[in-house]
C-alpha cells in the first residue's frame, strides 16, 4: 500500500520544529507500525537525509517504550494496543496519517517523536513502592489475599507507563498513572501501612510536574493499551481525600 | 489541600452539591405556581419569614444568598484553576487530536459553566434586581404576576429554556463527576450512579421548564 | 581437534573458586566465612551497575540498601522498560506448596539435566536453595501474583517438569517481577542511595593494573561521553539474542557491554548455547523487525502438522487427512506434540526445508486446535488460550479459531555469557557479571520460568554479599580521571564513534543486521554442521568488512543519534556472531541448545560427547586479527549422575 505521512520533526528540545511530508510506497498490511516507520526510515536514509527518532524496545507492547498520536489518537485507531502492535492493515491504500509525538508540558519532546518521560519515574519516587529491605520478607503464604482483591491489583499492575493517558487527556493529566499505581498497592495488604503517605506524596509531585488535573473525561481508559480502569481514579481520590482529613485508620 | 488539584476538584464537587440542593430548593418552590396565585406569593414572602422569631426579616435568605455566592465562586476560582493548568500542562496542542471519550456534556463542561454564570447575572436582573427592560410591567409586591409577566416575554423565556439544557448537561458531567471526585464510585454502583445523575440532569430542567412553557401556553396566567 | 588448531590458542584451566564441602553447605559456609563491609564504612565504596532488569535492578537496590552508594545505568528512558518486562510464563521456586513431591534438590536436578549436563553443579544448587526466598522478596514487594480463592498462592507446571512450582501473574509475570525490582530501585533513588542514569550507554570497560575500576558511558542525548569509576563495576546487561536479527528480544537487547568487556580481557563462555523457542509466530515478510514468542502450553491441546506433500498450496481445511503430516507424533509417539523445545523446533525447520512450510512464505508449520475444539469445546480453549489466540490475531489478521494457527521456531535466549566464578565475578577481579549476561547456571539449554529466577537470584541474593566480600577485602589506589587508563578508554570509544561516521558508504546499519541475521540462522541456527559454520566463518568476515567499508550513518556524535548507537551495536554483534560460530564449531557435539549434525543418534537425537566436551569453553580476546585464546573450566558432576535423554 502507498500512505501519505505527516510527520513532526523538530531536532531537539530547543527546536521549534515543524511538519514534513512524505511519501511512502510498497508498505506490507502486514506489518506493524511501526516497521512501517523503519522503512520511512531506511528510504530516507537511502536519500541520505536524518530519519526520524522514535522511542521503541519490546515491540511487543509490553515496555512501555513507544507511543505516538496518530491522527490525533493515542497509539493510533485500535483501542488496546501499543503502537508497536498496531498493524497496517487498519489503514487503507492511499491514506494520509498524520504522526505526532505526545504533547504535554511534562513530557518535553527530545526529538522527532521522542519525549521525556522521566516526570512518571519521579511520580513514583515519591511513595510507588513498599518500604522494606531485601531479606526481611516473611515467608509468602503468611500473607494472605483474597484472589478477586489480587486480580484487581493486578488490573491495575499492568500499566506500562507508555503516557498514552495523559497525552489523549484534554487535561494533559497524570491521574490515571498515578491512581494505577495507588491502586495497585492500595489493593493488596502489603501496602497499607504507607497507603495515605504514598497518595499524599504521589499526587503532590504529578501536580508538582505540571500534569492538569483530571476532569473526568475518561480519555485515558480509552487510549490506554492495558484499558485500566476509571475505579482507579476514584479510589484514589477517595484515599487522598481520607489521608488530608486524617481518617486514615480504616 | 485547596493547593493540589484533587482538593480542587473536591471543592468542585463540595460547591456543585450545595447548588444542586439549591435548585432543588428552587425548583420546588418555582413548581408552586401551579398551586395559584396566593399559594405562590405566600411561598414567596415565607423565604424572607424563614426561621423568625429566632432569625431576623430576611437574614434566612441573606445568609442563603452568602453561603451561594460564596459556594460560586470557589466552584468558578477552581474552575478556572484547573483550566489554567491543564492549558499550561499543554501549551502546543496536536495538529490533529481526536476526543478518545467523553460526551457533549464533558467536552462543554468548562462554556457551558460560564454561560450559565452570564445567565445566573441575567436572571438576577430579571427577578432580583427587577430590571424594567427585562420583567415589563407587573404589579408591585406581586412576585407570581412578575413571573408570569416576565413569562409573556418569549426572550425571556428561550434563554430560560436554553439555560435549562445548560444546567442539564452541566449537572449531568457534574453530577457523576462528583461521585468520582469523591471516591465514592465503584464498580458495583456505576450503574446506579449513572441512572441517578442521568435522572437529576433530567428531572431539574425539566421541572424548571414547566413553568414559562406553563405560562406560554397560557396554562398559568 | 586439532585441524582446527590454528582457529584458537590453548590457554591454562579456568577455576570457578566453587567452595569445598558438600553441595548443600557451600553457600552457608562461604558466607560465612566472607569478609563484612561494616555498615558506616559502605558509603565509602562505589559500585558502578550497568542494566536495570532483574538483575541490574535487583543489585542496585540491595546494595543500596545496605549503604553502598551505587551509580545505575540503562539505555531506555526509564529503568522499568528493561527486557526482563516480557517474560511471560513464570518464576519457579522450589516451595512445594502442592505437595507433589518438589524439593530445592529436585529443582536442582531438573535444572542440571534440563542444561543437559554443561553446567556447574554448585551454581545450580545455590540457585535452587535460593529460589523461595526470591518468592517472599517479591510477595513483599507487592508482586500479585496468582492466589487461590483462600488467598494462597498459585502455583503451575511448566516447561514440561513433572511438579508445580512455577509462580505466575497472568501472562505478564515478568512485567510484574520487574516493576517489584524498579519500585525498589525508586525507592533507593528517592533516599540518594542509587544515583539513576537512563538514556545512557556503557561503550567500554576500564580496567587498571588489572582490575575492573570503571565504565566509559555515552549520554545518548547529549553524545557526552565521561568515565564512571568505581570499586566494582557490575554488568547485568542480558544476552545477545539479537546476533540473529530475528528473535523474540527487543529491539533495543544489544552486546556491546559484554563486548566490549570482553575486548578487555573478560572470558566470554560458551557463546554458542542459544535457545530457541518453538511456538512464535512466523514472520510476515520482509519488513520483520522482531518475532513474537506464544506460550508453550499452547502445545498441549494444538495439534502440530503440514501438508504431506510439498508444495501443496491448497488451504489447510482442505488438506484431507490421510495428507496430513502430523511429524511430531509421528516420530515420538510417546511424548508426540510435547517434545522438548529443540527437538520441535529442528523437526519444524526440517518440513519446513524440505518444502512442507505453510503460509505465504512458507515458512511455518500449523497448530491446529480443531481437534481439541471439538473434544473440549471453544468454550475451553478459549479459557485456556483466550489471550494468546487474541495476540495471534491481532499481529497476523487471522482467526485462529478458524484457521490453524502458523508458527516457527525462533531465538528466545542465550545461555552463554561472560565466564563467572561461583561468586559471580569475572576473571577480571571487581567485575562482576549477573543475569542472562553471565553463562553460570543454564548450561547448554535452560529450563521454562528459570531466567527471572536466576537474575534476582544474582542480583538480590548472591552479588550483594560477594561484592561486599570484594570490597571488603580490597586495597588500592583510587583511580582519578586523568589516569592514561582512563583517558585512553575514553579516547578509545570517541575514536570508535568517529570511524563509524566517518565511513560514508551506502549500507544502512539495519540492512547489515539483517545480513548478520540470516547467515547467524541459517548457517548457524538450530542446526549446525562443520560445514555450514565455515561457510558462517566466511560470510561474517565478508560481512565485517563490507560494515567497515560501506556503512552510512547519518548526523553527529554529539546529539541523540538513534542510527549512530544502532551502528556500534550492530559492529559489535558481527564481532560476537564470529565467536559463537568458532565455539560451535570448536564443541563437536550435540548438547541442550547447540545441535551438531554430525554428533546425533540413529533416531536424530542430540548426542552428547562427555568425554570430549564436558567443560565450559572460556575465550580470551587476544588482540584484533589474531586467534581467541580458548581456556577450559573442567564440569564434574558429583551431585548428579550423567545421564542421556530420550524422548522416542
Amino acid at each position: 500500500m502507498k500512505l501519505h505521512l505527516r510527520v513532526w520533526r523538530q531536532s531537539s528540545v530547543e527546536d521549534r520544529g515543524r511538519f514534513e511530508d512524505y511519501e511512502l510506497d510498497d508498505v506490507s498490511p502486514d506489518s506493524s507500525f511501526l516497521e512501517m516507520l523503519d522503512l520511512l526510515n531506511e528510504q530516507l536514509l537511502e536519500q541520505r537525509k536524518m530519519p526520524v527518532a522514535f522511542d521503541h524496545d519490546c515491540r511487543e507492547g509490553i515496555c512501555g517504550m513507544c507511543g505516538l498520536m496518530i491522527d490525533g489518537m493515542a497509539h493510533g485507531p485500535v483501542p488496546g494496543h501499543t503502537v508497536c502492535q498496531l498493524h497496517m492493515r487498519h489503514f487503507k491504500d492511499g491514506d494520509h496519517i498524520v504522526i505526532e509525538p505526545w504533547r504535554v508540558a511534562a513530557f518535553p519532546v527530545i526529538q522527532d517523536l521522542v519525549v521525556d518521560r522521566g516526570s512518571f519515574d519521579r511520580i513514583l519516587q515519591r511513595g510507588g513502592f513498599i518500604s522494606f529491605a531485601t531479606g526481611t520478607a516473611p515467608e509468602a503464604n503468611s500473607i494472605l489475599i483474597p484472589k478477586d482483591r489480587v486480580d484487581t491489583a493486578m488490573d491495575a499492575a499492568t500499566c506500562i507507563g507508555c503516557g498514552a493517558c495523559a497525552a489523549a487527556c484534554p487535561n494533559g493529566s497524570a491521574t490515571l498513572f498515578t491512581a494505577a499505581k495507588i491502586g495497585h498497592l492500595g489493593h493488596l495488604p502489603q501496602g497499607q501501612p504507607e497507603r495515605y503517605r504514598r497518595v499524599i506524596g504521589m499526587v503532590e509531585q504529578m501536580d508538582a510536574e505540571g500534569f492538569g488535573g483530571c476532569t473526568n473525561v475518561g480519555a485515558c481508559t480509552s487510549v490506554c493499551p492495558k484499558e485500566i480502569g476509571q475505579d482507579f481514579i476514584s479510589q484514589m481520590n477517595r484515599d487522598y481525600l481520607r489521608a488530608v482529613l486524617g481518617r486514615t485508620g480504616d | 489541600m485547596w493547593r493540589s488539584s484533587i482538593g480542587k476538584k473536591i471543592i468542585m464537587a463540595g460547591t456543585g452539591l450545595i447548588w444542586i440542593g439549591y435548585l432543588l430548593v428552587h425548583m420546588y418552590g418555582n413548581l408552586k405556581v401551579f398551586a395559584g396565585e396566593e399559594a405562590f406569593n405566600h411561598y414567596a414572602e415565607s423565604l424572607r419569614t424563614l426561621g423568625e422569631p429566632m432569625v431576623g426579616h430576611g437574614h434566612a435568605l441573606i445568609l442563603a444568598r452568602i453561603v451561594l455566592i460564596l459556594s460560586l465562586a470557589a466552584h468558578v476560582w477552581a474552575a478556572m484553576a484547573l483550566t489554567r493548568a491543564a492549558q499550561q500542562a499543554r501549551p502546543m496542542g496536536y495538529a490533529k487530536f481526536h476526543q478518545a471519550s467523553g460526551n457533549y456534556a464533558t467536552i462543554t463542561m468548562r462554556w457551558g459553566g460560564l454561560a450559565l454564570g452570564l445567565f445566573i447575572l441575567y436572571h438576577l436582573a430579571h427577578l432580583t434586581w427587577n430590571v424594567p427592560v427585562l420583567t415589563g410591567e407587573y404589579e408591585p409586591g406581586n412576585t407570581f404576576d412578575k413571573l408570569v409577566v416576565g413569562f409573556t416575554n418569549p426572550v425571556n423565556v428561550v434563554l430560560y429554556l436554553l439555560a435549562l439544557v445548560a444546567v442539564g448537561l452541566h449537572l449531568w458531567h457534574g453530577g457523576a463527576s462528583f461521585f468520582q471526585t469523591l471516591g465514592w464510585r465503584t464498580a458495583a454502583n456505576r450503574q446506579p450512579i449513572r441512572f441517578l445523575t442521568g435522572a437529576l440532569a433530567i428531572a431539574i430542567p425539566v421541572g424548571f421548564a414547566v413553568v414559562p412553557l406553563a405560562v406560554a401556553t397560557g396554562l398559568v396566567a | 581437534m586439532s585441524e582446527h588448531g590454528h582457529l584458537w590458542q590453548e590457554g591454562p584451566e579456568l577455576d570457578g573458586q566453587v567452595p569445598l564441602g558438600a553441595i548443600e553447605n557451600q553457600w552457608d559456609d562461604l558466607r560465612f566465612s566472607m569478609k563484612l563491609v561494616a555498615p558506616a564504612n559502605r558509603r565509602h565504596y562505589h559500585v558502578v551497575v550497568v542494566g536495570s532488569g532483574l538483575a541490574g535492578a535487583s543489585v542496585a537496590t540491595a546494595l543500596g540498601e545496605q549503604g553502598y552508594r551505587v551509580s545505575c545505568f540503562c539505555f531506555q528512558d526509564s529503568p522499568r522498560r528493561a527486557h526482563s518486562v516480557a517474560a511471560q510464563g513464570g518464576i519457579n521456586a522450589a516451595k512445594n506448596y502442592r505437595n507433589d513431591g518438589d524439593s530445592i534438590r529436585r529443582l536442582f536436578y531438573d535444572t542440571v539435566k534440563g542444561g543437559d549436563y554443561r553446567s556447574r553443579e554448585s551454581n545450580i544448587y545455590r540457585l535452587a536453595q535460593i529460589s523461595t526466598e526470591i518468592i517472599d522478596q517479591c510477595v513483599a514487594q507487592g508482586v500479585p501474583f496468582a492466589r487461590e480463592y483462600g488467598g494462597y498462592l498459585d502455583n503451575r507446571s511448566f516447561g514440561g517438569v513433572q511438579v508445580s512450582r512455577t509462580f505466575y501473574a497472568r501472562g505478564q509475570t515478568g512485567q510484574q517481577l520487574l516493576l517489584g525490582a524498579y519500585q525498589s530501585l525508586t525507592r533507593q533513588i528517592a533516599a540518594g542511595q542509587v544515583e539513576m542514569h537512563v538514556r545512557s550507554e556503557m561503550l567500554d570497560l576500564i580496567v587498571v593494573d588489572g582490575i575492573a575500576r570503571g565504565i566509559v558511558v555515552r549520554n545518548l542525548l547529549t553524545g557526552e561521553l565521561r568515565a564512571v569509576l568505581g570499586d566494582a563495576v557490575v554488568l547485568a546487561t542480558g544476552g545477545y539474542s539479537n546476533v540473529f536479527f530475528l528473535s523474540t528480544n527487543a529491539k533495543g537487547c544489544n552486546a556491546t557491554a559484554i563486548w566490549r568487556a570482553y575486548r578487555r580481557g573478560a572470558v566470554f563462555a560458551n557463546p554458542c548455547y542459544t535457545q530457541i523457542h518453538p511456538t512464535c509466530i512466523p514472520p510476515s515478510g520482509s519488513h520483520q523487525s522482531k518475532l513474537t514468542l506464544m506460550s508453550e502450553s499452547l502445545r498441549n491441546d494444538g495439534r502440530i502438522w503440514v501438508p504431506r506433500r510439498p508444495g501443496d498450496t491448497r488451504s489447510p481445511d482442505a488438506v484431507p487427512e490421510p495428507d496430513r503430516y502430523y511429524f511430531l507424533e509421528e516420530k515420538y509417539p510417546s511424548f508426540g506434540n510435547l517434545v522438548p523445545r529443540d527437538v520441535a523446533s529442528r523437526n519444524a525447520k526440517q518440513v519446513v526445508d524440505e518444502g512442507m512450510g505453510v503460509g505465504l512464505h512458507k515458512n511455518g508449520v500449523y497448530l491446529d486446535f480443531s481437534e481439541a475444539m471439538e473434544r473440549l469445546g471453544r468454550a475451553t480453549i478459549e479459557q485456556r488460550y483466550g489471550n494468546l489466540f487474541d495476540m495471534y490475531h491481532s499481529i497476523t489478521g487471522e482467526d485462529p479459531y478458524a484457521v490453524p494457527m502458523r508458527i516457527y521456531p525462533a531465538v528466545h535466549y542465550t545461555m552463554g555469557g561472560l565466564w563467572v566464578d561461583y561468586q559471580l565475578q569475572s576473571n577480571i577481579p571487581g567485575l562482576f557479571i549477573l543475569g542472562e549476561a553471565n553463562f553460570s547456571d543454564h548450561g547448554a539449554n535452560r529450563l521454562g520460568a528459570s531466567a527471572l529466577m536466576q537474575g534476582l537470584a544474582d542480583g538480590y541474593f548472591i552479588a550483594p554479599y560477594t561484592i561486599g566480600n570484594y570490597l571488603a577485602g580490597i586495597d588500592q589506589a583510587a583511580v582519578t580521571a586523568d589516569a592514561p587508563e582512563v583517558t585512553g578508554a575514553i579516547a578509545d570509544v570517541r575514536n570508535r564513534l568517529s570511524a563509524l561516521l566517518g565511513i560514508q558508504g551506502r549500507r544502512t546499519a539495519l540492512s547489515l543486521h539483517r545480513e548478520l541475521g540470516q547467515i547467524m540462522w541459517e548457517q548457524c541456527g538450530m542446526a549446525r554442521t562443520a560445514e555450514s559454520l565455515s561457510t558462517a566463518q566466511t560470510q561474517l568476515q565478508a560481512l565485517r568488512e563490507e560494515f567497515w567499508n560501506e556503512l552510512y550513518v547519518p548526523g553527529d556524535a554529539g546529539s541523540l543519534n538513534q542510527n549512530l548507537e544502532f551502528a556500534g551495536r550492530v559492529a559489535d554483534l558481527i564481532e560476537l556472531g564470529e565467536l559463537l560460530v568458532l565455539d560451535a564449531l570448536h564443541r563437536e557435539e550435540s548438547c541442550g541448545g547447540h545441535f551438531r549434525e554430525e554428533s546425533q543418534t540413529a533416531d536424530g537425537e542430540a548426542r552428547r560427547n562427555d568425554a570430549e566436551f564436558s567443560y565450559v569453553a572460556g575465550w580470551t580476546w587476544q588482540g584484533e586479527g589474531a586467534a581467541p585464546m580458548l581456556r577450559r573450566e573442567p564440569l564434574a558432576f558429583e551431585a548428579v549422575r550423567l545421564s542421556e535423554r530420550s524422548y522416542s
